[in-house]
């Protein structure tokens, strides 16, 4: 083993491979590296924003949904409400013109019944005339009895 | 192994280096002839290897390293080159995942602004890795292809830089020389010799640190110069081990059908641990560099307080 100028070769080989290192190599990559470090970085920091996005908007989506149900129940029940008065209403109408076609026809009938009973008792005040006439043969003057035909005809 | 070989002359082979340098006139060379004047050759022995003294390349350690250390560079440019923002996918996220391991470390290890120490961790650990793991590789594969087309059987090649101790010490001695620049640099050189001469031992009286000085420079002298040694030969050390097993390893394969079959298995075992070992040893001379830089960017009153 011999100690000679490939020492001197050996460090001075050295020395420019570690300045072409120094100069070429390194920068570059520890350039890039850094670069995407930092891209990489901001990548999580946005993904961790959005992240953060989506939940607040699942939020604000669910308490939309909910607000809307709400106000659809709310719908629901007062149209069930106006539903509800309007069958009332209908109803009531109902029975209202019920009632009176009831009063109307009760009245008629009474006034049919009233007519008959007149007519029934102007025949009866005519056929009690007759019938006395008959019995008592003599022309009673309808003008004169007409009185007591009439308490008669009250009397039925 | 050529059949006419010993095993000590395998081994000898194995540990050789493809050394060029400087012969002198007169010298006889290993097949027996005497040049006649001084001449830049390969050495053809480990003798001659020896002989040519300080002034002489080794060509495979110097070639690999340089291959891999641009093969290091080329992958990671276009990687760098190549990166995007977006989704990483493939080779680069490997990239990616060794730059950011990396840039951790020297975040956690190195408190200090400089630019430069996280890239040159980066270029230890994986040039020192690509390195270590020429020794996965079947120890006379590469020789013995080097060997067929130099048409010479006894061409020297060791394909793990990391084995030759020049590679280890010469990027050991980079690291102490920016060490100790970055040393002056952070504190003048007023506060670097001061950081020599006045710790450990400080009393605070002019008077008695100056009969402190001597002591204290020989301990932090002595400490000082054991850095880059020790960070070079620990990973010579590691990785010559490593590849001397494989070297027995490989002489064993020729001892007859059970050697064959004991070896293998021996083989594929060393061969599992040492993925460990490379890259620990890749990480480990990483590491104490990027400490070794953060201590000399270390100002004199933070020293105090590390007592």
């Amino acid at each position: 083993m011999n100690i000679n100028l490939t020492l001197i070769g050996q460090s001075i080989t050295f020395l420019a491979f570690v300045w072409f290192c120094w100069k070429f190599v390194w920068p570059a990559l520890i350039g890039v590296m850094q670069e995407r470090e930092q891209k990489i970085a901001t990548g999580l920091q946005e993904a961790e924003r959005a992240g953060k996005d989506l939940e607040l908007a699942q939020r604000k989506a669910a308490e939309q949904l909910k607000e809307a149900k709400a106000q659809a129940a709310e719908i629901l029940d007062g149209a069930n409400k106006r539903a509800n008065q309007i069958v009332e209403e209908a109803k009531q109408a109902a029975r209202a013109e019920g009632d009176r076609l009831k009063a109307a026809a009760q009245a008629e009938i009474e006034q049919e019944v009233n007519r008959a009973k007149e007519q029934l008792r102007s025949r009866v005040a005519a056929l009690s005339v007759a019938g006395a006439e008959k019995i008592l043969s003599v022309n009673i003057d309808a003008k004169v009895h007409d009185d007591m035909i009439e308490k008669l005809a009250a009397e039925l | 192994m050529a059949a006419e070989q010993t095993a000590t002359g395998y081994i000898q082979h194995h540990l050789q280096n493809l050394a060029y340098g400087k012969l002198p006139a007169g010298y006889t060379r290993a097949d027996g002839t005497v040049l006649t004047e001084s001449t830049w050759t390969i050495a053809h022995s480990s003798q001659e290897a020896a002989d040519m003294g300080f002034w002489a390349v080794h060509l495979d350690t110097l070639g690999w390293s340089i291959a891999l250390g641009l093969l290091f560079c080329f992958l990671f440019a276009r990687a760098a080159k190549k990166a995007t923002v977006g989704v990483p996918s493939g080779f680069q996220s490997f990239v990616e995942l060794v730059t950011e391991f990396i840039d951790k470390l020297v975040r956690e290890t190195f408190p200090h602004t400089n630019r430069m120490v996280a890239p040159m961790a980066l270029t230890i650990f994986v040039w020192v890795f690509l390195m270590n793991l020429m020794d996965l590789i079947p120890v006379d594969w590469l020789p013995m292809a080097a060997a067929k087309m130099a048409g010479n059987d006894h061409f020297f090649f060791k394909v793990v830089p990391t084995t030759d101790l020049n590679a280890t010490l010469g990027m050991a001695l980079a690291v102490f020389a920016l060490m100790i620049f970055f040393s002056i640099k952070e504190k003048g050189i007023i506060g670097f010799v001061k950081e020599l001469t006045l710790h450990p031992f400080h009393s605070g009286k002019w008077y008695v640190d100056i009969f402190l000085i001597p002591f204290n420079f020989l301990l932090e002298a002595v400490s000082l110069i054991a850095k880059p040694v020790s960070l070079g030969l620990r990973l010579f050390g590691n990785l010559y081990a490593g590849e001397m097993i494989f070297i027995l390893i490989a002489i064993v394969f020729g001892v007859g059908a059970l050697g064959f079959i004991g070896a293998a298995l021996l083989q594929m075992g060393w061969a599992i641990f040492h993925i460990l070992v490379i890259t620990l040893q890749a990480f480990v001379f990483m590491v104490l560099t990027t400490v070794y830089m953060a201590m000399a960017h270390n100002r004199e009153e933070e020293h105090e307080h590390d007592q």
